[in-house]
Formats: structure tokens, sequence, C-alpha cells
């Protein structure tokens, strides 16, 4: 794990660099945990200002329930890390909250306002942005146009509008040092010029966070941010999440690395099957059994007794001598599968 | 020798000629729809018919003023692109493809159609359209005029000019908007919808005015070339037209505001060249008529023409104008 030592040699390197600036920055962050630190670490547990509400939303494709969440709220100004095994719906809960996918049932509410029913581009109006788990840098147009798309109520995005370059110029303007001044921030501002689609995997990722802060969000939804970054980048990135909830942004990620998780959350909540499984402080999630479990099955530290080996020996034996009487003079393969699909 | 140069004397015609603003207009509603916005219209003859037709029946069947009959021309492709855009550009982009495809044919059928005769003139199409446009030339439209050693006839150049006035607003048009933040949005639609719809854009209304913005370019095609050829006959609109506009797109340069038009410009000029060239070999005896017959060359200059296009992919895929950088990004 190369990622734990610099993850504590950069977070000790900060408060030295800039003193007043990080304790001055601190205090949302504090609001957030203090005011998390003594819920308690159930499911669905009511948040004390919570910016986004979820209730009994499910999605089914087909015969799965791929999203089945009863209540969860999102607190205001904290990070929240959303965690769970392949296919837990973190996903698929992202693309309902933002309005790319529909609910078969259910509400959801960002501010108190009802977002079912809403399309993506008025969930993003409303100050929720995300990015996607594949990076979608738009590679043929350049990395500050990439940045501008981000800015809203731009007037020359009106077709009649657009004719007239007086009357967009000056936004324009104001929005290109916006957009400078954020790629400063990120260290992409010498490929300002250059296309997206030669950015490397991590300056892409970089762009996509950026391109998102352009919009001025009040949520960012992060699938994934650190997913085939190297170890170094993944500390810079960590930095710019934990200073979107220095200037107040309610941040909520989807990640795999538990360091990342327990060094950047102030509450995780854990997926498994659709379902939410736990809530809590990240310390508390290590130690929670139906976390456990969910990643590492539910037997996964039961030694087999000696009755219990002979009784799944005779159970084969048993499923191996009825598959021979059926299908007789056709031993081989076709056998082994059908036995090994109905166990 | 002099046979090459009258070959490229009526070959510069040609890249002139109503039919170079033809498809150099069709080309830059393309251009709009697929270059810059990554919508695939394989149906943009049926924008230029309606065109055309606009002004045919306006003027001969309804008896309306000539200005008149453009405005109906711009209204109907107006409506088709809304009625195209509807169901489709919600969906993924094959199924504009395949309904563009489908209404271009079916609504060139439905003009020739024996039940539709009395609007369109079925499968004779409608003439005599074009008289007050013509009458408008500020010269001589009776005589012949010789330009570069071509000849004009006085309505041919007044077409010509008025057309390529047109191509020239055009595209003037076409580079303001996608200079602007209009231009950035649409772009970014081409490269991935998604993105686009996170960060606050109405995707659908984008893609939908980028349709109807590149008809409407389009239906200009079809009323320069109805004026030109001064009949308006269904069978004219085959959608061959919209490949073969999408060559002059390619070969110009995708994206590009000049790239439609030099390309047709050139494509035209290459199919004359070819023509009159291979005709003015074979009667010579340079080419054996065993080989090739003059029936032959009209088919064979299209083989040329494609063998053209198929070097250009190789040795310069963007295009003339087109920025290889760009194009390069794709292939990974």
């Amino acid at each position: 794990m190369p990622a734990e030592p610099t993850a504590h040699g950069a977070h000790a390197a900060r408060p030295d660099e800039n003193p007043a600036a990080e304790s001055a920055g601190r205090v949302p962050q504090r609001l957030a945990q203090a005011a998390l630190k003594d819920l308690p670490w159930e499911v669905g547990v009511a948040k004390p200002d919570p910016a986004i509400v979820v209730d009994k939303v499910t999605r089914s494709f087909g015969g799965l329930t791929a999203v089945s969440v009863d209540h969860l709220e999102v607190q205001r100004g904290g990070i929240t890390g959303l965690i769970g095994p392949n296919g837990a719906g973190k996903t698929t809960l992202f693309n309902l909250l933002t309005g790319f996918d529909q609910p078969n049932t259910g509400t959801w509410s960002f501010d108190g306002r009802d977002l079912g029913k809403l399309s993506p581009h008025q969930v993003a109006r409303l100050g929720v942005v995300r990015t996607f788990q594949l990076t979608k840098a738009l590679s043929r147009l350049t990395v500050l146009q990439n940045m501008l798309l981000g800015a809203q109520n731009q007037r020359g995005e009106s077709f009649l509008r657009a004719l007239v370059p007086g009357g967009w110029r000056s936004q324009e303007r104001e929005n290109t040092e916006r957009a400078m001044d954020l790629l400063r921030r990120f260290k992409l501002d010498a490929k300002k010029d250059d296309f997206a689609g030669i950015l490397s995997g991590g300056q892409r990722k970089l762009l996509e966070m950026a391109r998102a802060l352009m919009s001025d969000p009040k949520v960012v939804m992060l699938d994934e941010p650190m997913a085939g970054v190297n170890p170094a980048l993944t500390q810079s990135l960590l930095g710019h999440v934990k200073d979107l909830r220095e200037e107040g942004m309610t941040v909520i990620f989807v990640e795999h690395d538990m360091d990342v998780v327990r060094d950047i959350s102030d509450w995780v909540v854990v997926m498994a099957a659709g379902k939410i499984i736990a809530e809590g402080p990240p310390e508390s999630i290590s130690q929670n059994k139906a976390v456990v479990d969910a990643y590492l099955g539910a037997h996964h530290d039961a030694p087999l007794t000696v009755e219990e080996e002979d009784r799944v020996l005779a159970e084969v034996d048993a499923s191996l001598g009825r598959e021979d009487g059926r299908s007789s003079g056709r031993p081989g393969t076709d056998e082994i599968s059908s036995d090994g699909s109905t166990r | 020798m002099s046979d090459l140069i009258d070959a490229f004397q009526v070959a510069g015609k040609a890249f002139f000629g109503f039919q170079a603003i033809f498809f150099a207009l069709l080309a830059i509603g393309i251009n709009v729809h697929f270059g810059y916005t990554g919508l695939l219209n394989f149906g943009q003859i049926a924008f230029a018919m309606l065109g055309g037709f606009g002004i045919a029946i306006s003027v001969s069947q309804w008896g309306l003023n000539f200005w008149v009959g453009v405005l109906v021309g711009i209204a109907a492709a107006v409506v088709l692109a809304l009625l195209l855009g509807l169901p489709t550009l919600r969906l993924r982009a094959d199924y504009l493809a395949i309904v563009t495809i489908a209404t271009a044919e079916g609504l060139r059928l439905l003009f020739r159609s024996v039940s539709a005769t009395p609007v369109t003139g079925g499968t004779r199409g409608l003439s005599a359209f074009n008289t007050d446009f013509i009458a408008l030339a500020p010269w001589d439209t009776a005589r012949r005029y010789n330009i570069l050693g071509t000849s004009w006839s006085g309505g041919e150049l007044w077409v010509a000019l008025v057309g390529w006035l047109v191509v020239t607003a055009f595209s003037l048009l076409v580079w303001q908007l996608m200079r602007s933040p209009w231009g950035r949005v649409v772009k970014a639609i081409r490269e991935d919808e998604d993105a686009v719809r996170a960060l606050g854009k109405n995707v659908y209304s984008y893609k939908m005015q980028a349709l109807v913005l590149g008809g409407v370019i389009g239906s200009f095609g079809g009323m320069v070339y109805a004026i030109g050829t001064g009949s308006a006959i269904p069978d004219q609109y085959q959608n061959a037209n919209t490949f073969l506009a999408y060559a002059a797109l390619i070969l110009g340069g995708a994206a590009r505001v000049l790239g439609p038009v030099i390309g047709s410009m050139l494509l035209l000029f290459i199919l004359q060249f070819a023509d009159t060239g291979l005709r003015a070999l074979i009667s010579n005896g340079v080419i054996p008529d065993t080989l090739l017959s003059s029936t032959d060359v009209a088919q064979i200059r299209f083989v040329l023409v494609g063998i053209g296009l198929m070097l250009l992919l190789v040795f310069r895929p963007q295009g003339i104008f087109g920025d290889r950088r760009e194009v390069m990004l794709d292939a990974r």
C-alpha cells in the first residue's frame, strides 16, 4: 500500500504551508464532523442538516433489483463516501439521483426540492453536478473549452444571442478568467490549448472535476474519482476533494480504496445488493459485521467442521450419482457443468 | 492538348456552376449536423426536395409570389426537421440515421406517385416557376456571356451569383455560430452527450436546433437546384446526392467552415473533368474503344472519384482543411 505513507505526509505538510487558510478553511469540515459525531450508527438515521433526502427508491432491471434504498440522508457540507462491492448499485443510485435514470418507485429531494421527474440538465442547474466512472473528457475540444462549457447561464448559448458577439464577449472573458484560476489550481493551465483527448487518464479525471466546479455546484457527486489514477495523483485529487468541503460544498463519492475512504470521509454509507447495509463514521465501518460479510461472504472465517465437510461431500456424491443415472453414456464436461449449476 | 484545355474549361464551369452550389449547401447543412453536432443525417436530400418543391408548388400550382415560395420551402424544411427529430433525438444516433434515410426515399416516392400528381406533377414534375427570379437579373438574360473561355447564359450567371451569395451568407452564419458558446455546446454534444447533460445543458433542444438549421440550409440547396434547372422533378432528388454531399464534406474537411464549400467545388470539378477528359481521349483514340466506350464514361468517372476519396482517406484523412491532430484523436 504505497498510498498510505504519502497520505500522512501530504496531510501533515499542508498546515505548515498555509496555516491561516487551513484553520479558516477547516471550520465547515469540523461543523459537519461535529454534527455527525453523536448520531447512532444505524441505517437511515436522520441527519441534523440533510442536503439530499432519499425515500423508498427502487430501481429494477427485469428481475434484478439494482437499487432498493429505504431512507438515506446526506449531511450538508460533509464528505459522504459511498462504498460497496461490485454490483452493489452505487452507480445506479448516482444515476437515479442525477436524473440519468428514473426509478420504479420512490422520491428524493435536494434542499427540500423534489428531484423526481427532472431531467439530468435540470438537476445540474439546481447545483447537483456529477462526474462519471468512465471519464468523459470531450476529446476534440481544448482543455479551456471543456472548462468554459461548465459555466452556467451563458448568454451566448442561446442560438439568436450567439449571433451577436457583443452580447456575450464580456461574460466569456469573466468565465475564461475563472476557468484559468481553476486550471491553475488543478495544475492544468499549461495544457489549456491542448485537445482534451491527448491528456493522460489522471489529467482527465482532474479536468472532469475542474469542469464540474465551473458550474458553482452545491453538491458534487464523484463516481470513482481515483479509479486508475497513480498514488501521487490520488493525493492531489484527495486534496482537491477536501478543498471542496472547505468551500462549503457537499461531496458524495463512490470509491473502492478503503484507505482513501477512511482518509477523507465524514460519513460512510455501505451498499450491497442494492440495499444500504450500514452507515456511520469511517472508523465504525471496518468493525461492522454486515459490511465484512458483504465484502468477504458470510462464512469466510468459519472453518468447516468434520461433520459439515462429510455432509457436503455426501451431497456432492449424491448429486453426481443422480446425474450419472439420468444421462447414462454421456459423461464428461456436460455433467460437471450441470452439476455445478444445480448446487 | 486543346482537348485537355477544353476539358479544363468545361470543368471550370462546373466548379462555379449551380450544381456546385447545390452540393455546397447540402454539405454545409450536413456539416452542421454531422461535422459539428454529430447527428447522422442520411436524408439531407429530403430537405432539398422540400425546398425546391416549396417554390415550384407555390408558384406554378398555387400562383403565389416567388418569395412566398421561398418561405414555404423554409417552413416545410423546419417542419420536416421537427418531425424527424421529435421521436429520434432522445435516442442513440443510429435511429436518426435510419429515419432520415427512409424519409428521403419515402418522400421522393410520395412526390412522384400518381395520387400526388395534381400537386407535384408526378414523375414529370413542375416547371416555369423561376421566370420572376430570372427577371431580377441586372443584365440581359437572353444572351450568352463568355467568361474565361466558358459560355454562360445570363440566367445561369444570375443563379450562380445569387447562389454563391447564399453560400457565403450561410458560411458566415456557421462560422459565427461555431465560435460562439452555442457552437461549443454543440461540439461538446458531438463528443459526449451525457457529459454535456451533467453540466446543465438541454442536449435535446440543442440537437433539435442543429437539425433544423442544417435542414434549412439544405432546403436552400434544393431551391438553387430547382431554379438552376428550371424544373422540379422528384427523381432529381435521389438520395445518392446526400452521399455525394458527404463525399464533398469529407473531401473538404468536416467541422471546418470552408470544408463543404471547397469540397463541393472540387468534387464537381473532378467529376466534370474526368467526364470530358475521358470522352476526349476516347474520341482521339488514345483510349481504345475495346477498353472503354464513351457510354461507360458516366459510370467510370464515379469510380475515379471513389479511388480518389480512398487515397484521400489514406494519406489525408482530415480532408483539405481538417486538422490532422483532431482526426487522429478518434483513432484511439
